[in-house]
């Protein structure tokens, strides 16, 4: 692998914007399109920047609020990039971030906003069989038909392999629902959870029970991204972008949301060991340089591969890691998904955790790491292609 | 009578996949080679990645399983499944097709006693209108099969 040593990206995020979040059927009053454009209208005002300032528009996993729409709806004059990255689900997330910087880089475009639009309600459950899923004959007969299913296959190998117990999978679920309760913009600001509540709660699909599996909901957000000059006018602190990185590993593309066969080495993971040696080597740090992550939590088991497959802990060895008390906020080494993420902030496909980075840089967060200085971000994890970042505090 | 309701979501082959399904229709569970270099794939690909010939043999895979993985399925993504829950889905392989792994369910048996590493016997299921699939049991578990 080639590791590109200080290609450090030379992009910021200036702005950032969302919706309220609700459970999903909750925004009734608003379509998901309008639900949309106001949000990347919040980021574009947190960015004290305005429509016209705007000439690309960039987004991931088949968003239906299509730019060219965005464009009439916003009163956008002229758009110069237009680019959705492909397939993988949630895992385009940083992908569209690293298509923004791309632009933004070779001069293509100056003011990029990548957002995401959400509203299960209006559209689909994604829990439910839904259409076009890859190789869809060899799995919807079988009934393996939704993401929970599916990941539950790699989640219940991995626990078969490693020491992980169901002990380990709760400490991802009880410390995102720890950090919603601290963020009045998660939808379970007001729930609490314990450890009886985990356990008691039923099975979805086999080691996953309901608590380990992220929210239905709706919403959007977005982010506003410019170059680093642009970025000293910005109205709100800039956030450096220090490394985005996109792809995926052999295989990955029949991998655990199609049929299954990726690599035997690679099977119980979440494909994030092929990006990490250029995630970390673009910002030049290690994992230990990192102070906050937000690592993508539609399955509380995929969370903790992650941690390992990032380096932030050995193989194996992240179920002893969540139980040492790494991941909570606010004496952790690691502080995790400090917004509650998508188990309990809400599911906007990882935007929603992007947003959270950039607070955490800027030091906004209701679960503020202090003196954080470097924040991780993941798309979805193991799905193919899958994407991240690493920002940095200005 | 097929093991899921009869709305339950068919195969609906494609140019890509139709070898494997025309197997299947005869009851003959047969994977996908590479005629030049090979080596076997799954799910079927137009090209091969190992060494990008486009010929292709399908040749069958013993009868006999191993549990790669499963999951325990507790809720109806469609109500299709519904007289099944709660079901096993699982990730077979098959000794001496290497590569290759293949979903299906885990029938005929207590889903507590599904586990890692454990033997299963093919047996086919018939959806009508000549579409069988493949699924799952332990050996013996089903006697009619
Ligand atoms: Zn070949």
């Amino acid at each position: 692998m080639t590791v590109v040593e200080g290609s450090r990206s030379r992009c910021c995020i200036v702005g950032i914007g969302q919706s309220e979040y609700t459970k999903w059927g909750g925004i009734k009053d608003r379509s998901q399109f309008q639900v949309t454009a106001q949000a990347i209208l919040a980021a574009l005002d947190d960015a004290g920047l305005r429509p016209e300032d705007v000439d690309g528009l960039t987004s991931y996993s088949n968003d239906s609020n299509e730019p060219h729409l965005m464009q009439v709806a916003l009163g956008i004059p002229k758009l110069r990039v237009a680019a959705m990255v492909w397939g993988g689900a949630g895992g385009g997330t940083c992908g569209s971030v690293s298509l923004a910087c791309s632009a933004i880089e070779s001069g293509r475009a100056d003011v990029v906003v990548a957002y995401r639009g959400l509203c299960q309600g209006q559209a689909r459950r994604f829990g439910r069989h839904g259409p076009g899923r890859v190789n869809g004959n060899f799995v919807d007969p079988f009934g393996l038909m939704a993401p929970p299913q599916m990941l539950a296959m790699i989640v219940q190998r991995f626990m078969h392999l490693y020491p992980i117990t169901a002990d380990h999978l709760a400490e991802v679920a009880l410390n995102a629902r720890a950090n919603a309760n601290r963020n009045p913009r998660a939808v379970m600001h007001g729930r609490t959870l314990t450890r009886e509540d985990y356990f008691a709660a039923r099975w979805i699909a086999e080691p996953l029970r309901l608590y380990d599996c992220c929210l239905e909901t709706d919403g959007a957000a977005a982010v506003v991204i410019t170059s680093r000059q642009r970025a000293r006018d910005a109205k709100s602190r800039p956030v450096e972008i220090l490394s985005a990185v996109q792809g995926s590993g052999p295989g990955w593309g029949n991998g655990a949301l199609s049929g299954h066969n990726m690599p035997d080495a690679d099977y119980a993971s979440t494909g994030y060991r092929t990006l990490a040696p250029d995630l970390f080597g673009a910002a030049g740090l290690a994992p230990k340089d990192i102070d906050v992550a937000q690592i993508y939590d539609h399955f509380s088991g995929m969370v903790l591969m992650a941690l390992e497959d990032l380096g932030f802990c050995g193989k194996g060895e992240s179920g002893a890691f969540v139980a040492s008390g790494a991941i909570r906020w606010p004496d952790g080494d690691l502080p995790l998904n400090t917004s509650g993420g998508q188990l309990s902030e809400a599911y906007v496909h990882g935007m929603n955790l992007i947003v959270e980075g950039v607070r955490q840089m800027r030091g906004t967060s209701t679960s503020q790491v202090k003196d954080a200085r470097t924040c991780l971000v993941t798309g979805g994890l193991g799905v193919a292609p899958s994407s991240a970042i690493i920002l940095g505090r200005t | 009578m097929a093991w899921f309701s009869p709305d339950m979501p068919r195969p609906s082959p494609n140019m890509d996949d139709a070898g494997f399904w025309e197997g299947c229709a005869a009851r003959r569970l047969r994977f996908q080679y590479c005629a030049q270099c090979a080596t076997a794939r799954h799910p079927p690909t137009p090209i091969c990645p190992a060494c990008r010939g486009t010929e292709v043999r399908w040749q069958e895979a013993p009868a006999q399983a191993e549990v790669y993985t499963y999951t325990v399925i507790h809720y109806a993504a469609h109500p299709a499944v519904n007289v099944r829950l709660p079901y096993v889905a699982a990730v077979v392989t098959f000794a001496g097709v290497d590569g290759v792994r293949l979903v299906s369910n885990i029938t005929d048996c207590e889903a507590s006693a599904v586990k890692i590493g454990m033997p299963v016997q093919l047996w086919w299921d018939d959806l009508g209108d000549g579409m069988f699939v493949p699924r799952f049991a332990p050996p013996g578990a089903r006697r009619s099969a």
